[in-house]
């Protein structure tokens, strides 16, 4: 069976000592660091971050249990909370003193729900009964209130990349107020409200933290609502609401993604694939957002894929322990000491792991039969491009009936998104030429993204084998390569020159010359020079080529020289000097050539007409019809003169 | 017609025209059974006879000065003979009645002959397939069927060069849509395997050929003169009017059949379609001619076996929407040119254009070629000296240019450069030899920029 596992944990965890009565593990997410700290640190904390860098250890007094502890940004200053008055600062800048100093918050009898870094010296602690910003003073170990607001909060979250603190408010929870930070200031966004499946009487609090989560996807902010599924109200599963959140106007609720079941679920972002596990059924589903359903309301999404558990996970057996004999153990997936945290973080506490979830493309290509969707599926995903090319040999592997059909919606899929990505280099292009002067600045150079399959890459690794490959008929060979081109002029993409190319040897290799013929009528097959001398290269197997060369030529009108050497090598030497002189090339044209030409037909009177129009031309231009020794001709006169006497050379007098 | 009675002195018409075969009747008394076929058929037994026996000796005896080359034809007083010899040992021979003027007429010169064999081959196949088959009794069946409605078809009173070229009309096109028609085309190919070849055209003008140059040529010769006129008159005439939208599935479709069914929906209809022989790598290969029209498009597919009601109703099915879509795209292109080329102002020369290399032709001389009358535009006597300057052209290999006066004032030019051809009929009140020259690099340079055209 194909590996159907689109979802793995990360080949390297992040491995911590796992929490117990002695050790307690936190995480932040803003610095995605976990926190083990050892009897409230009197015998260590060990932070281990995402990379090395930001791994340390250390040691600090207990002073009691510690409730929440995080690094500022940069792991400059840090904070850790142990009362619910108050948060303790340690200064990790080198140089400044280390002696804690402490903070209580403002708000009399208020208990600090939490705190976030904004900045490496910009904190807020969220109070139940408000928000309060301050700014850190490392050297002066003290800490100025920026801002506050008064407002009864029940529980808040944190966004750390856009910097978005969200409450919950009011008596059920459910009306939620973001603010959003930056830069030493604080703004409060407009709220709004998350609709209950069930209004509780008389009203309490029914709108749980763990069902709400905040993410960036595809660039926007959005609040993902769990709404699970409720007997009274008619909704038969639970399903996930995500409202947009824009800094300017109102939030707004736009997706619904269907979970089709019921129970408990957990929610990552992965490469803007929103996830959604299943404790029960121990699978995850993932959502597209972008991702239209033909057959449902606007913005209902279904899942994209059917549901498939994480790849199982076997943890290496690390350390002195490690025996190679030992085989590694398999990890229990979906279990209930899980935690998942925004965006794609998964930690086992009491084993000790924190993983990354990250989706896997090949298993994809699958699972999702309709190949447009499958398309338009792949092309929004990081690490696309050997899948995307690997799918379109597929397609043309199989050449089932009515494949085609299927393999131009897939070309025209792919060439949308590189003719954006062309004029938007384009546009960047032409900006910078203009100089950066006004307010062009600000344009950015377009990325491009693996999701660009450009033509090269399309011949290199899929056309160029496919047209090599035995047992296809060549028919359907050609039919793909003009789909191909089609796409391409569909969206004005000039097309390569060595796509033409495995057109014509595709077509001459099955002596399909009138097709050729018929496509360069019609300028299927774009001028060039290059084009033109592989037409003249089979003028041999078929005449009609020479006549279709020479009008290429004529129309690229930059290839006159051509021209002249494709007549004289026809010894059509009188064609060649009537043509220079329509394009006015007479002047400069090398007689020798034209000489030799008429000489090689061995016949006279074409030679003497030859010789005679030069030797005007000479008489016109130098006022003698002698020829320049620097164009070689002296065994032409004396060819000339053997021919037809001394006496019959032009004289300048006579003229 | 009002001076109809002198003028029809003058037309040339056709006289005979027979086939026979030498070998089948050897000895005397059974020359009769040489005869395959004789047109008109009421002529009396031993006239036939004679005039076999008549053109047998001819080509005997031209033969012994260059054996390798027989006579083509015999000019004489009254009439001219043309012998074609399609395949060793069956000839068929044309007798046509001169115009009574004294120069000789050139222009009703052999075209007509060979296409009548190549269309006859187009249809039945090889004499000697007929002869394998079913022995001379079927020859001579299949060829009295066929000739009997072709000779109606030929109109030698109005033919002229461009039934000499025997080209192929090409209908201009913006590369996009040209690319369309592929995909489509490999599309139906693709998923109606039966479909072998596949053709396209549009106002009587082809866009797409897939079969092979000398097999379209033919059957484009066909469709354009017998088939197309057949169908456009009831067209005309107001009935089966092509407006009536076919309805399929839920898409609306303007798709009918020219051959096969008339009506898909008639539980009596026949699914019987002609039969048509192509070249194929061995010899010829026997296909079914499926005509499909929408509006001014037409479609012909070309198909290997016999075909049922079922595929019949697949293919109408899916070429139908798909066709009606092309042909709106195509007939919008089509305005948008005519915009482009601006009112039709009578311009002051007009031209026919020919290239021996992809048979494409174009005239700005007819206006409206149908089968029984081919409406040009100058005068008769212009067109006979077109015929005369391609006869010239005909002779040698080389480029030339020959420029002619004719009688009232008009001026005739005629270019060849490598396998083209182009005739001017310029119409300049006492313009001379250079301006004319002029004047046709003048129009070289604006209608034919796109190809190279030696001047």
């Amino acid at each position: 069976m194909a590996e159907e596992h689109y979802l793995e944990l990360s080949e390297n965890p992040v491995q911590f000592e796992h929490a117990s009565s002695v050790n307690n593990v936190f995480f932040d997410e803003a610095n995605k660091q976990v926190f083990a700290v050892r009897s409230g640190g009197a015998t260590g904390v060990v932070v281990k971050g995402p990379d090395d860098k930001s791994s340390v250890a250390f040691r600090m007094d207990d002073k009691g249990e510690v409730k929440c502890i995080k690094f500022s940004i940069g792991n400059k200053i840090l904070a850790v909370q142990r009362t619910s008055k108050s948060v303790d600062f340690i200064n990790f800048i080198p140089d400044y003193p280390h002696t804690e100093f402490s903070q209580e918050c403002k708000t009399k009898n208020a208990s600090i729900l939490g705190f976030c870094w904004t900045n490496w010296n910009e904190v807020v602690f969220i109070t139940d009964q408000g928000i309060e910003f301050y700014q850190v003073f490392p050297d002066k170990r003290s800490l100025k209130l920026l801002k506050s607001q008064s407002i009864n909060v029940n529980w808040y979250q944190y966004c750390p990349e856009t910097a978005v603190i969200l409450l919950s408010t009011t008596v059920q929870g459910n009306i939620l107020q973001p603010f959003a930070f930056r830069n030493g200031t604080m703004s409060k966004m407009s709220k709004f409200e998350i609709e209950l499946p069930v209004v509780p009487k008389p009203a309490k609090l029914s709108l749980s933290e763990r069902d709400i989560a905040m993410a960036t996807i595809y660039g926007q902010l959005y609040v993902m609502y769990l709404k699970h599924h409720s007997r009274t109200a008619n909704s038969p599963s639970a399903e996930v609401v995500l409202y947009h959140l824009s800094r300017e106007g109102s939030c707004k609720k736009s997706h619904v993604l269907k979970l089709n079941t019921t129970g408990k679920f957990a929610l990552n972002i992965v490469d803007n694939l929103v996830v959604v596990h299943h404790q029960s059924s121990q699978t995850s589903l993932i959502f597209d957002i972008k991702l239209k359903e033909p057959d449902c309301a606007l913005n209902i999404h279904q899942p994209v894929l059917p549901a498939r558990s994480i790849h199982p996970y076997r943890i290496p057996l690390s350390g002195p322990a490690a025996v190679p004999s030992q085989p590694p153990v398999p990890c229990q997936l979906y279990s209930s000491s899980w935690s998942v945290f925004q965006p794609d973080i998964i930690i086992s506490a009491s084993e000790g792991y924190l993983w990354y979830l990250q989706v896997k493309l090949p298993p994809t290509v699958n699972l999702l039969q309709d190949k447009g969707k499958l398309m338009d599926f792949l092309l929004r995903r990081r690490e696309c491009k050997m899948v995307i090319l690997s799918v379109c040999s597929q397609i043309l592997e199989v050449g089932e009936k009515g494949s085609l059909p299927v393999v131009a919606t897939v070309f025209d899929k792919l060439n949308q998104v590189y003719k954006d990505y062309l004029e938007a280099e384009q546009s960047y292009t032409q900006a910078m030429e203009s100089g950066p002067s006004r307010g062009s600045a600000a344009q950015k150079r377009p990325v491009r993204t693996q999701a660009v399959i450009d033509q090269s890459d399309m011949y290199t690794h899929v056309l160029s084998s496919f047209t090599e490959r035995k047992g296809v008929s060549h028919k359907f060979i050609i039919a793909v390569l003009m789909e191909y081109i089609r796409s391409l002029n569909q969206f004005q993409i000039t097309v390569q020159h060595y796509l033409y190319e495995l057109v014509i040897k595709t077509l001459v290799q099955h002596n399909l010359f009138y097709m050729l013929h018929q496509f360069l009528q019609y300028h299927v097959l774009s001028d060039s020079k290059p084009l033109a001398c592989l037409l003249l290269s089979l003028e041999s197997t078929y005449p009609p080529a020479h006549q279709l060369s020479l009008d290429m030529l004529k129309r690229l009108s930059t290839a006159n020289d051509e021209i002249i050497e494709v007549l004289l090598s026809k010894q059509q030497v009188l064609g060649a000097l009537r043509f220079i002189r329509s394009v006015g090339g007479h002047d400069n044209a090398s007689a020798r050539k034209f000489l030799d030409a008429a000489q090689q037909t061995g016949d006279q009177m074409l030679f003497y007409t030859v010789f005679r129009s030069f030797q005007q031309r000479n008489q016109r231009l130098r006022g003698s019809p002698a020829f320049n020794p620097g164009e070689h001709c002296e065994e032409h006169v004396a060819h000339f003169k053997q021919l037809f006497g001394e006496q019959a050379l032009m004289k300048p007098s006579t003229v | 017609m009002a001076s109809g009675m002198q003028e029809k002195q003058y037309t040339p018409s056709l006289l005979s025209f027979f086939i026979y075969n030498p070998t089948f009747g050897p000895r005397e008394g059974e020359e009769e059974k040489k005869i395959l076929f004789y047109h008109p058929s009421d002529v009396e037994k031993n006239e036939k006879i004679r005039n076999v026996g008549l053109c047998e000796a001819i080509v005997q005896f031209t033969r012994t000065f260059c054996p390798t080359k027989p006579a083509k034809s015999l000019h004489t007083q009254k009439n001219r003979q043309f012998f074609f010899e399609p395949e060793e040992n069956f000839w068929m021979v044309m007798v046509v009645r001169n115009p009574m003027i004294e120069k000789p007429n050139k222009d009703g010169k052999p075209p007509t002959v060979e296409y009548q064999e190549e269309e006859m081959l187009l249809f039945n196949g090889t004499f000697s397939r007929a002869m394998q088959a079913g022995g001379v009794e079927l020859l001579m069946q299949k060829l009295e069927k066929f000739f009997y409605r072709y000779l109606q078809t030929l109109h030698l009173q109005s033919c002229d060069l461009l039934d000499v070229f025997g080209g192929i009309s090409f209908f201009p096109l913006d590369k996009m849509t040209y690319l369309k028609i592929q995909s489509f085309v490999n599309r139906v190919e693709e998923s109606l395997s039966l479909i072998k070849y596949t053709a396209f055209l549009y106002n009587d003008q082809l866009i797409w050929s897939g079969l092979e140059q000398d097999d379209m040529r033919i059957l484009y010769k066909y469709l354009t003169t017998s088939l197309f006129p057949r169908h456009s008159e009831p067209e005309l005439a107001g009935r089966d009017s092509p407006m009536r939208p076919e309805v399929a599935g839920n898409l609306l479709h303007y798709g009918r059949f020219l051959t096969g069914p008339t009506n898909l929906k008639d539980p009596e209809a026949k699914f019987r379609f002609p039969k048509i022989f192509v070249s194929a790598e061995d010899g010829y290969e026997e296909l079914h001619l499926i005509v499909y029209k929408v509006h001014s498009l037409v479609c012909f597919l070309i198909a290997s076996v016999e075909l049922t009601r079922e595929f019949c109703e697949q293919l109408d099915s899916l070429v139908g929407p798909q066709l009606t879509l092309l042909a709106s795209d195509i007939c919008e292109q089509f305005t948008i040119n005519r915009r482009i080329s601006g009112p039709e102002k009578e311009p002051h020369f007009k031209f026919i254009y020919f290239n021996h290399m992809n048979l494409a032709e174009k005239s700005t001389i007819h206006m409206r070629k149908t089968a029984s009358v081919c409406l040009t535009s100058v005068h008769p006597d212009l067109m006979k000296i077109l015929g005369d300057i391609n006869c010239d052209f005909a002779r040698v290999d080389e480029d030339e240019e020959i420029i002619v006066k004719a009688m009232t004032d008009y001026w005739v030019v005629g270019k060849k450069s490598d396998q083209r051809e182009l005739y001017v009929i310029l119409n300049q009140k006492n313009a001379n030899l250079i301006e004319v020259n002029e004047e046709v690099k003048r129009l070289c340079a604006t209608q034919f920029n796109n190809i190279f055209f030696l001047d």
